[in-house]
């Protein structure tokens, strides 16, 4: 509420004073608002489903498409807090449009290689002894432009594709064994109830160990982007494994060869090889603040913070450098620091006003160290599109703007 | 929700992994057998799950005109979305082309992943013959097979793929 009586403004003298320097330095209107010390009317009334502030504007990074249904949308990590990205903002990857699920009919099928196949209500799923954990998931595509050593202006455009949330749902282990697994049991596949019925193998050995059915998100329900009412959560695994709008798990003694593990999520080697089920994703950490496209206004101290994850694990370590990688701090991680999830990281930074260029790198606790550009080249070659996790490097020019450095 | 007897195990025991193990909820419900085959999908690059029907490239030169051109262009190449036609040759060129022909190591994958998600907009509308055929017509535009040769069950796992050895499990 911004109350504009002019007598009341008059009245409190400093808020005269304080509208009208306010006026001075900004504004061509003669007659400026000003901030009155305490609302003279009441607020909006209680609600049922809160909303954000109307000044707040974040929003994910949609590119145009022919295919809207099989396209990304990107979360604006430089502008979310902590470690959880809020659910309206967490990125998605789509191959066939966000499916409508009713609840109320939809079911989980589980078959195969088990004992007796069976079907779960959500209901059902719901009634089970639940978890909750919060992970991260991202895409192996995301990073890929950081292939190139010109690397993406944002850090929405260039880390995107990665959100955290805390998942809560059943165990599938719990799911597999009311089931009964047979002992020629190796690998699962799942499938999601989109329209084109996205599948994708994993190893039975993986699902028993951390495989999550997820329908709880922050709190909520699971939103329809992310596989409402629920989807898979293999924690630390290329977000396509973690196929959502979960309908069918199949147990099966080897891997499927679907399109999307073969065609697609497979990385291509200088040889003409290509890897394949490379499931784990890499340490990897960027700045979030600052970064491309902030303005800093003016020298002075500047807290520099970022996100760290890794699918190994916890992350250790995160170490920033403001001088272009001579030199590495050590920057304080945001406690508690939870297995296969973002990480915040934080360091005190007194900027001087002079152009530089700053860098972060992390270490997870397989005691693995993210790489530059170059080393990661060096082992991987140039013709793979996916799991780039090399150092991101954000230039800061005298006048305070920031803007991607090459690497 | 849990079985007395298994309650008052766990009681005694403690809720350890132990002791809920195996089939202790009764949660859920048996599935099926017409239930499961309904949706189980699923083919595997050995295709024993592959259904009855058949087709030749001839035959798929047709269903591709009408329902996959206008996407993937005149014979599989040139169009606004993926190409279907390629080399592995192609896998060391800058960029690379990765296609159903150079790239993709099994020929049931183009089998199941056509007949569950394309044509894009209308997936799941084939039959199982037109699958078939546009499998055998974009196999024959890749030089995999002739153009008269059908494809059904026992046939689509015999073509060997050129790129069929060109995987290798993730060595990081
Ligand atoms: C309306 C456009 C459209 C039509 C019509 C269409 N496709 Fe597609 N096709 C697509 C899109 C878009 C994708 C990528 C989907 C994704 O993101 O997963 C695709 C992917 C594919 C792929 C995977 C390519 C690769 O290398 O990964 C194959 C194979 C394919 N289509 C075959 C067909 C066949 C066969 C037909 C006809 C029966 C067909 N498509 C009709 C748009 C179309």
């Amino acid at each position: 509420m911004k109350p504009r009586d002019a007598t009341r403004r008059s009245f409190l003298g400093t808020g005269a004073l304080a509208g009208a320097a306010w006026t001075a330095c900004t504004a061509p209107e003669a007659e400026a608002p000003a901030e009155p010390d305490q609302p003279s009317s009441l607020g909006t009334p209680v609600s049922r489903y809160g909303q954000r502030s109307p000044y707040e504007k974040a929003a994910r990074g949609v590119r145009e498409s022919q295919t809207p249904e099989a396209a990304s949308s990107r979360t604006p990590l430089d502008q979310t807090y902590g470690i959880i990205t809020p659910s309206a903002l967490h990125f998605e990857r789509h191959h066939a449009g966000v499916p409508e699920v009713d609840p109320a009919t939809h079911k989980l099928l589980i078959h195969g290689l088990v004992d007796r196949p069976m079907a779960f209500s959500v209901d059902d799923i719901k009634r089970l002894p639940s978890v909750s954990r919060v992970h991260f998931v991202e895409c192996s595509g995301n990073s890929g432009g950081e292939w190139s050593p010109a690397g993406a202006p944002t850090v929405a455009l260039s880390h995107g594709l990665a959100s955290c949330s805390e998942w809560t749902g059943v165990p599938l282990r719990i799911l597999l064994e009311e089931a009964g697994i047979q002992p020629e049991a190796k690998w699962i596949l799942a499938e999601g109830a989109d329209a084109c019925l996205m599948q994708r193998s994993a190893t039975l050995e993986k699902a028993l160990e951390e495989g999550l059915v997820a329908y709880g998100q922050n709190g909520e329900a699971i939103r329809p982007e992310q596989g409402y009412p629920m989807r898979l959560i293999l924690p630390g695994w290329e977000g396509n494994t973690n196929v959502k709008w979960l309908r069918r798990i199949k147990l099966t003694a080897g891997p499927q060869y679907v399109k999307d593990e073969t065609s697609k999520y497979t990385e291509l080697m200088e040889d003409g090889t290509a890897w394949i089920f490379t499931f784990e994703m890499d340490a990897k950490s960027v700045i979030t603040a600052p970064s491309g496209g902030h303005t800093i206004d003016g020298p002075g101290f500047l807290e520099i913070s970022g996100l760290a994850w890794s699918g190994r694990g916890k992350i250790t370590q995160a170490e920033v450098s403001t001088d272009a990688g001579q030199t590495w701090a050590e920057a304080e991680l945001q406690t508690p620091v939870y297995s296969k999830a973002f990480t915040r990281f934080r360091l005190p930074w007194e900027w001087d006003g002079s152009e530089t260029v700053l860098l972060s790198r992390c270490r997870d606790e397989s005691g693995y160290l993210q790489p530059g550009r170059a080393e990661l080249i060096e082992e991987r070659g140039r013709k793979s599109a996916y799991h780039c996790n090399r150092i991101k490097a954000w230039r800061i020019a005298a006048d305070g703007s920031v803007t991607n450095a090459e690497a | 929700m849990l079985k007395p007897s298994l309650l008052s195990v766990s009681i005694l025991l403690g809720l350890g992994a132990a002791v809920v193990s195996a089939q202790s909820y009764g949660v859920g419900r048996s599935a099926s057998a017409e239930e499961v085959a309904a949706w189980d999908v699923t083919i595997g690059p050995e295709g024993h799950e592959l259904p009855e029907g058949s087709g030749t490239a001839k035959d798929g030169a047709q269903v591709y005109e009408v329902r996959c051109k206008e996407c993937h262009g005149e014979e599989g190449v040139g169009g606004d979305h993926a190409a279907l036609i390629g080399n592995p040759a192609q896998l060391k060129e800058t960029p690379p082309v990765k296609t159903v022909g150079s790239y993709w190591p099994y020929a049931t994958t183009l089998f199941d992943y056509t007949r569950r998600a394309m044509p894009f907009e209308e997936p799941g509308t084939l039959t199982a013959d037109q699958v078939y055929a546009v499998t055998a017509y974009v196999l024959y535009l890749n030089g995999l097979v002739g153009e008269d040769d059908v494809l059904d069950r026992e046939s689509l796992p015999q073509v060997v793929m050129p790129n069929r050895e060109g995987f290798v499990r993730d060595p990081r």
